[in-house]
């Protein structure tokens, strides 16, 4: 048995109070509850960074954050200042191992956000990791895991053209079975939109940052300033 | 008055249970439930909300005047679940990652504003503990028999442990949204179908008595 609602007459004063007080006391747990969790999220979000990173450049045991400068180079950035950061990996004798680079783009649902590891003395992509995305369970989450699709990614070609301020050839995503070569990612049967939107992705990011890298190669290569990672 | 019974408490698991009676908060329950541990974990999120906004509203019931109530409800439901959101960040970026925008949309889950309106707003302390843990209780173990069904059926898994050999194929439509919908309708069957024997054998041992 549910008892009658005992609520107070309605007068301005309790009006007030309720309101105003609920409020301020709503506002200070939420405040209450960023401020105590703020740290740990941002430890959880740096970690998950650097798992990737980590997964996708295996040698790099030194980090160095980059992003395209103002004037079309190369800078040294603050990778958490940075919403698709870029990281330059050196292995243990100081060698450059390669560049870790985040990219996004329009997937099936929501935005895909990936970071892939380029090779300088490969030309290509030789790793990929899916950082973010809300594709399809059972259908497009397949970008992940998947071991055909991802195998596309241990070498895929990414060399420059003659003039070498484009690729050679643009990424291109081909119905399942049909790649014959190697900047052909073959697709996912049932998974063509978020197949072709990795493809999407890696040949944005790639035309701008693969030509850039490599002109600015030189730059790299020089004793590197470790980043916190 | 009446003291709180552990019948408030039962009645939420089975009598009056959330998704398979009442059929509130539906959306949620067919959107997350396509793994167990989402499913787990939405029940559990939304156990803690709809326990402590009922705890809360309870005790300020009598500061809260008639007009104002719905607001203040809302206020108070939306800030808990900016916690938990908060909260499930600070644990596993992974499983906020998998349960999306349905955290968030806890505030407009039915059950818990009609659970304020309907019970918090109108008992004491002590029941309404009762009644929400109860309620919580039957969300979650009713999310859980969707999510363990779709997931074994459609991953071939039981919280990510795998259960079949290579060869099992994995009925992908089960963890799709149609999926929900089918589990679902396959509950509300079977428990339609085991109340009706309930009530069969009742009568005729009322008949033979």
């Amino acid at each position: 048995m549910n008892l009658p609602l005992q609520h107070l007459p309605t007068t301005p004063v309790a009006m007030y109070r309720a309101i105003v007080g609920i409020g301020m006391l709503c506002a200070l747990l939420i405040v209450g509850i960023y401020q105590a969790t703020a740290e740990r999220i941002a430890e959880n979000e740096a970690q998950a960074l650097a798992e990737a990173v980590a997964a996708v450049l295996p040698t790099a045991q030194v980090l160095r954050s980059i992003a395209v400068a103002s004037d079309g180079g190369i800078a040294d950035v603050d990778a958490s200042l940075q919403k698709l950061p870029a990281f330059v990996g050196y292995d243990q004798s100081g060698k450059l191992a390669g560049v870790a680079i985040t990219a996004a783009g329009m997937g099936y649902q929501d935005t895909i956000q990936v970071i892939y590891a380029y090779s300088f003395s490969d030309s290509a992509i030789v790793g990929l990791r899916v950082l973010q995305s809300l594709e399809t369970p059972g259908l497009g989450d397949k970008i992940e895991t998947d071991p055909n699709f991802v195998a596309n990614f241990e070498q895929l070609d990414v060399s420059l053209s003659a003039a070498g301020n484009e690729l050679a050839h643009a990424v291109e995503t081909v119905p399942n079975g049909s790649k014959e070569h190697p900047w052909q990612i073959d697709a996912i049967t049932g998974a063509t939109v978020s197949s072709e939107a990795i493809g999407k992705i890696l040949d944005t990011s790639a035309q701008q940052w693969v030509p850039l890298l490599v002109r600015h190669r030189e730059q790299l290569i020089g004793a590197p300033e470790p980043v916190e990672n | 008055m009446a003291q709180p019974t552990t019948n408030q408490f039962i009645k939420g698991l089975w009598q009056q249970n959330p998704i398979f009676v009442q059929a509130l908060g539906l959306c949620p329950a067919l959107a997350v439930s396509n793994s167990a541990i989402n499913a787990l974990t939405m029940g559990l999120a939304t156990s803690f909300v709809l326990l402590s906004s009922g705890v809360i509203i309870s005790s300020i019931r009598s500061l809260i005047p008639r007009e104002a109530r719905i607001v203040s409800y809302i206020c108070i439901i939306a800030s808990l679940v900016t916690t938990v959101d908060y909260v499930i960040k600070a644990i596993s970026l992974d499983l906020h990652k998998s349960l999306g925008a349905f955290i968030s949309l806890i505030v407009v889950n039915c059950l818990i504003l009609g659970r304020a309106e309907a019970f918090a707003s109108r008992n004491t302390v002590g029941k309404t503990v009762l009644d929400s843990a109860g309620m919580g209780a039957g969300f979650t173990i009713a999310l859980l028999c969707i999510g363990v069904i779709r997931e074994v059926l459609g991953a071939g898994t039981l919280f990510g442990i795998g259960l079949f050999p290579d060869t099992f194929q994995t009925w992908t439509i089960m963890l799709l949204p149609s999926g929900g919908f089918f589990v679902l309708a396959f509950w509300l069957l079977a428990i339609g179908l085991w109340n009706d024997a309930r009530e069969r054998s009742a009568k005729t041992a009322e008949e033979t008595a």
